[in-house]
């Protein structure tokens, strides 16, 4: 996998979280920052950025590869060495909410760019001087801590539908290759593939990815919205709170496979942001063994949700298990709703606050829909104000790098049967079909080599 | 005794190269063997070569070894691999004289002026302050030197199984050694268990032939060595037959009793050469399995029976040979039997195959967890040349990934976990498509010159046929073909599309179906002979995916350029995984690229350890040696 440590390729992310009137910006950096954002890039005069002045804010628009419009922009240009890493940095401030920001991302790396590594912008400008050493530790910090985020983003991924898919094709690649392969190096033992067997494969594959982007930016892909569990003991309206959401906001998804598993799910916009709600079952403490199961599933929901939306029971007062629920939410991004506020309520703000404190506090009726406005606008500004990660490794770009790898991979595979057809040796289409499952692999992370050998092993009989 | 610089212990394959190459760079070097008349032996098949193997020999040719050489002159039956493939995967496979090959070589090394044959078994290793002071004999003998180099191959503790039958002895029922593991390991070496095996070889006159297809040799120019023409000689047929379901039969009935599914064997066997217990084991629905039936010499009625390596018992043996189509007749001369014996874990190793905890002592080849007359005769000339440099004073010699499959075999070595025998393959290495067989000699023979292994002589020769390609292909660039009713329909006759306008001749070469033959029907006539059209040709047709290649070992340099400093300590640095702080100390490698390789090291791991070293260059930036001085204060 070509994985660059340092500094000479040119890198983009989604650099800050989602401002005020959905403002965002996507950062580059790299020594093709500029001319790469050229080649997207639409001003009113026919401007081009190449001769921008440094530190100069140009107007105009991020057009798609057809020169339709993704969004209205204004674009900044540092170069080397008076920007933030030390080398030439675009940033690209867009308006028109996440989907067109991620519209540009999207764009800028289909242009060639790299996907940034967690930190890695702070990385370059500590290794290229522009941070002293008593900042080290805490770049190796960022580093760390959005890494091990992404890894647990990416476990979680691991169980989704999209990843088993993609888990699926490159499995198939695999296979492919170990075929290939082990004719090439145990020519005795192992036959060639049949040229009919290969392209079928790559067809089969090559099917399923487009299937996959034609659906990019409405089916699976998009389940991966900001996570949001819906927690709380029984019986304090959380299903009611999750219907309510689903039927005040457009569900974005329809093709949600049946779940058979113990929570719901669904998808809906709330102000322009894909949320991914999953109704848990009721937290309480139990002995029931069934119970148990789904309380401990609500719990390990809870702890790997972006969002928490806190349900109690506004008109009783809070008990045991209230409480105990409120303590497991402290310190994660959260709303406490107190629900049922037409029937009443028992307990005051500061009551609520003194046992979760830093949480908005929201007082709905999930059955009048009294109070849901607000819930919403609480549940936005959460995202806004930063307490939701949408740079880094968060699902917004993580659901980028899906798309982007999908993308290579269906390159690389369209080069596979482009060469099959010229009726090249297998050996080069090796090449092709091993940089398609590599492009897959960069979403599971596994190395292609070493298991292509097991694979070769597994598959064919090779003995002396 | 006398006074040596190099110890070599050991005759095989490793052994051999590794004497040679230290001798022929200046130093005394004497190699021992338990016996004078196995030099360069070959225990088990006696065949070289073959994908990612002629790789290798070609690569030790290049750069001045012996393997080469002593396959074309032992030939007895060669043939060029995977032809219908492309260049970078075709390799050369020869048959040889086993005795013939065992006799040039022990030729090659009597003759060496530098070299001292010796035959004595090495029981200890002298070490003195940290350096390798000399070794002592089983005789008693003490023998001083400035370095030493092991290529024991499998003969350490090494013990052979037969079904139930167990006892000590190294190959083809030589001696084993136990004192030499004994002294490794109170040098503080960890040694593994590694297990391995060999089929029974037959009497060719109770051999029915008839029954069996015969793969025949190939009349082929150009051998395994660039400094010479093949012989042509009249070569051997393989012959091909298949296990029969009465195989199988005897087979399961006597699971119980093999070695390897009995409990007897610990080692770890290699896959890609299992037995055919684990064959049929692993693969049931497999109703037969192939057979080779293989010379092992001009003069000898011995044949390697290919495909049947097995640890049953002696009395199933036969039983089951038998029931293979041509062989019911068979007189058995060997048995099959399995083998385990002690190796290295190749991690307590530089990349030039010195060890990292004692000065001046190398490995080479099995020892090393290595499988393959090839795999150990390229280490032991790693191995050779850079003892020598080292006694020199040189900087080391080390070829990376981009250079050579040498340089994928050792960075293998050190840098994997090495959990069974290593075999050399094709798809181990990424820049497969610049690695070919055919330009081992342009990749590396300038190194050979260098180090005083290659003539000047022989490096020119080489030199001049490189021009001559470049040349070929400089003409073919700036030749032009102007579209003409003749052209066209020369075209049209072989099937490919009529220009529309001037095309060069490197353009109309790149058609697929274009080969260098037919660009003769267009007027054009060659400059080179036949062996090199065919790089012309590959040079032009895969430009493409060359230069891509080309591209990616731009990338990967980068990192292998980014050196690890010897006195990181991993167990210091924050932010490391617990996994990769326990995976760096243990393989220590030299650099960024090789720390990125190893399974259980991250990305994430990798930026951790940029930001550390900068952390640290910085710090001793700002006073100097202020952090080296503090540490010894």
């Amino acid at each position: 996998m070509a994985v660059e440590f340092w500094s000479d390729d040119t890198i983009a992310a989604i650099s800050t979280p989602l401002g005020e009137g959905g403002i965002g910006i996507v950062r580059l950096s790299g020594p093709d920052a500029v001319s790469l954002v050229d080649q997207a890039f639409v001003s009113p005069k026919g401007r081009r950025l190449a001769s921008a002045r440094n530190w100069s804010l140009n107007f105009g628009w991020i057009v798609d590869k057809h020169g339709e419009k993704i969004d209205e922009v204004i674009v900044s240009v540092m170069r080397a060495p008076h920007s933030y890493t030390r080398e030439d940095v675009v940033e690209i401030n867009c308006h028109g909410g996440l989907i067109p920001l991620q519209g540009v991302l999207e764009r800028i790396l289909e242009l060639g760019a790299r996907l940034a590594e967690p930190g890695e912008f702070t990385k370059r400008a500590f290794l290229h001087g522009r941070l002293d050493l008593s900042q080290a530790e805490a770049v190796i910090d960022v580093i760390r801590a959005k890494t091990d985020r992404g890894h647990r983003l990416a476990m979680r991924q691991l169980e989704g539908s999209l990843s088993r898919v993609i888990k699926e094709m490159r499995g198939k690649l695999v296979g492919l290759l170990a075929g290939i392969e082990a004719g090439i190096d145990f020519p005795d033992e192992v036959g060639d593939m049949e040229p009919e067997a290969i392209r079928q494969i790559i067809d089969d594959v090559s099917g399923e990815i487009a299937k996959m982007l034609a659906t990019a930016d409405t089916g699976r892909l998009l389940r991966e919205g900001i996570d949001t569990a819906i927690v709380g003991k029984p019986n304090v309206g959380k299903s009611s709170l999750l219907n309510r959401l689903v039927r005040e906001n457009r569900a974005i998804v329809t093709d949600v496979p049946g779940t058979t598993r113990d929570v719901i799910e669904e998808i809906v916009n709330i102000g322009g942001f894909p949320f991914v709600v999953r109704d848990t079952a009721g937290i309480r403490h139990t002995e029931d063994v069934v119970e148990k199961i789904g309380v401990e599933r609500a719990i390990a929901l809870m702890e790997g949700a972006d969002l928490v939306l806190c349900v109690v029971d506004g008109s009783s007062p809070l008990d045991d298990d209230d409480i105990s629920l409120l303590q497991q939410v402290h310190g994660k991004t959260a709303v406490l709703v107190a629900n049922k506020s037409d029937i009443g309520s028992a307990e005051s703000d500061e009551r609520y606050r003194e046992i979760l404190p830093d949480v908005p506090i929201v007082r709905i009726s999930a059955a009048t829909g009294e109070g849901l406005e607000k819930l919403e606008q609480t549940i936005v500004e959460q995202v806004i104000q930063g307490g939701i990660d949408l740079t880094g490794d968060s699902l917004v770009v993580t659901r980028a790098r899906h798309k982007q790898a999908l993308k290579e991979a269906a390159a690389s595979l369209e080069a596979a049967r482009r060469t099959l057809e010229m009726g090249l040796p297998q050996d080069l289409i090796a090449i092709d079909i091993r940089e398609a499952a590599e492009s897959l692999g960069e979403v599971t992370g596994e190395s292609v080599t070493d298991e292509v050998i097991e694979r070769i092993f597994a598959d064919f009989c090779i003995g002396k | 005794m006398d006074r040596f610089d190099v110890i070599v212990v050991g005759a095989g394959h490793a052994g051999c190269e590794a004497a040679l190459a230290a001798a022929r760079m200046g130093f005394r070097t004497v190699v021992f063997t338990i016996t004078l008349d196995n030099v360069a032996l070959m225990p088990c098949n006696p065949s070289v070569g073959g994908p990612g193997k002629a790789h290798l020999v070609r690569e030790i040719d290049a750069l001045g070894g012996e393997m080469g050489r002593s396959t074309d002159y032992a030939y007895m039956h060669i043939r060029m691999l995977n032809t219908r493939k492309g260049p970078a995967v075709q390799a050369l496979r020869a048959q040889t004289d086993r005795k013939l090959y065992s006799w040039r070589m022990r030729q090659v090394l009597e003759r060496e002026p530098n070299v001292y044959l010796r035959e004595g078994c090495v029981e200890e290793i002298l070490v003195r302050g940290g350096a390798v002071e000399g070794v002592v004999l089983e005789s008693g003998e003490r023998v001083t030197a400035r370095a030493v180099i092991v290529a024991t191959g499998t003969y350490m503790r090494s013990l052979i199984h037969m079904g139930e039958v167990h006892y000590e002895a190294g190959p083809q029922s030589q001696r084993t050694t136990h004192g030499l593991s004994r002294s490794l390991e109170k040098l503080g070496f960890r040694l593994a268990r590694f297990k391995t095996g060999t089929p029974p070889r037959a009497n060719s006159r109770s051999v029915d032939y008839s029954r069996m297809t015969p793969l025949e040799g190939e009349p082929l120019v150009q051998g395994f060595s660039f400094r010479g023409k093949l012989a042509p000689k009249r070569q051997v047929p393989c012959w091909l037959t298949y296990t029969t379901r009465e195989t199988q039969a005897i087979m399961q009935a006597n699971l119980h009793r093999t070695a390897l599914y009995s409990g007897a064997i610990v080692g770890i066997g290699p896959r890609y050469c299992p037995s055919l217990e684990s064959k049929i084991v692993q693969f049931p629905d497999r109703d037969s399995h192939q057979v080779y039936v293989e010379p092992e010499g001009w003069d000898t009625q011995e044949v390697y029976l290919s495909g049947l390596s097995t640890s049953l018992p002696a009395d199933v043996q036969v039983e089951l040979v038998r029931t293979i189509p041509g062989l019911e007749n068979v007189e058995l001369m060997r048995l099959a039997y399995a083998i385990e014996y002690d190796c290295l874990g190749p991690h307590q190793l530089w990349k030039t195959l010195e060890s990292r905890s004692i000065n001046g002592l190398y490995f080479a080849g099995q020892i090393n967890g290595s499988s393959g007359y090839e795999e150990a005769a390229a280490q032991g000339l790693i191995a050779g040349i850079n003892c020598a440099l080292k006694l020199k004073g040189e900087p080391p010699f080390i070829l990376g990934r981009d250079e050579a499959y040498i340089g994928v075999l050792i960075d293998d070595l050190v840098t994997k976990t090495i959990s069974e025998p290593y075999r050399m393959m094709t798809s181990l290495a990424e820049y497969r498509l610049l690695l070919r067989q055919d330009n081992a000699d342009r990749r590396l023979s300038v190194y050979g010159r260098n180090l005083g292994l290659l003539t000047d002589d022989e490096y020119d020769t080489i030199q001049r046929k490189w021009e001559a390609v470049d040349k070929e292909i400089e003409a073919l660039r700036s030749w032009r073909i102007t579209p003409s009713e003749r052209v066209n329909g020369i075209l049209r006759e072989m099937g490919s599309v009529p220009l529309q306008h001037v095309v060069s001749g490197e353009e109309l070469l790149r058609r697929p179906e274009m080969s260098y033959s037919r660009l003769a029907a267009l007027g054009w006539t060659s400059g080179v002979d036949e062996g090199l059209e065919q790089i012309v040709e590959t040079e032009i047709k895969y430009a493409g995916y060359i230069q891509k290649q080309q591209r990616e070992v731009e990338r990967f340099r980068k990192l292998e350029a980014k050196r690890l400093p010897e006195w990181l300590n991993y167990g210091e640095i924050e932010g490391l995984s617990r996994e990769a702080r326990e995976k760096l100390t243990a393989v220590r490698p030299e650099s960024v690229g090789q720390a990125s390789r190893i399974a259980g090291v991250s990305p994430a791991d990798i930026s951790v350890l940029l930001i550390y070293l900068e952390q640290k260059r910085r710090g001793r930036g700002g006073g100097a040696g202020r952090m080296k001085d503090g540490g010894q204060g």
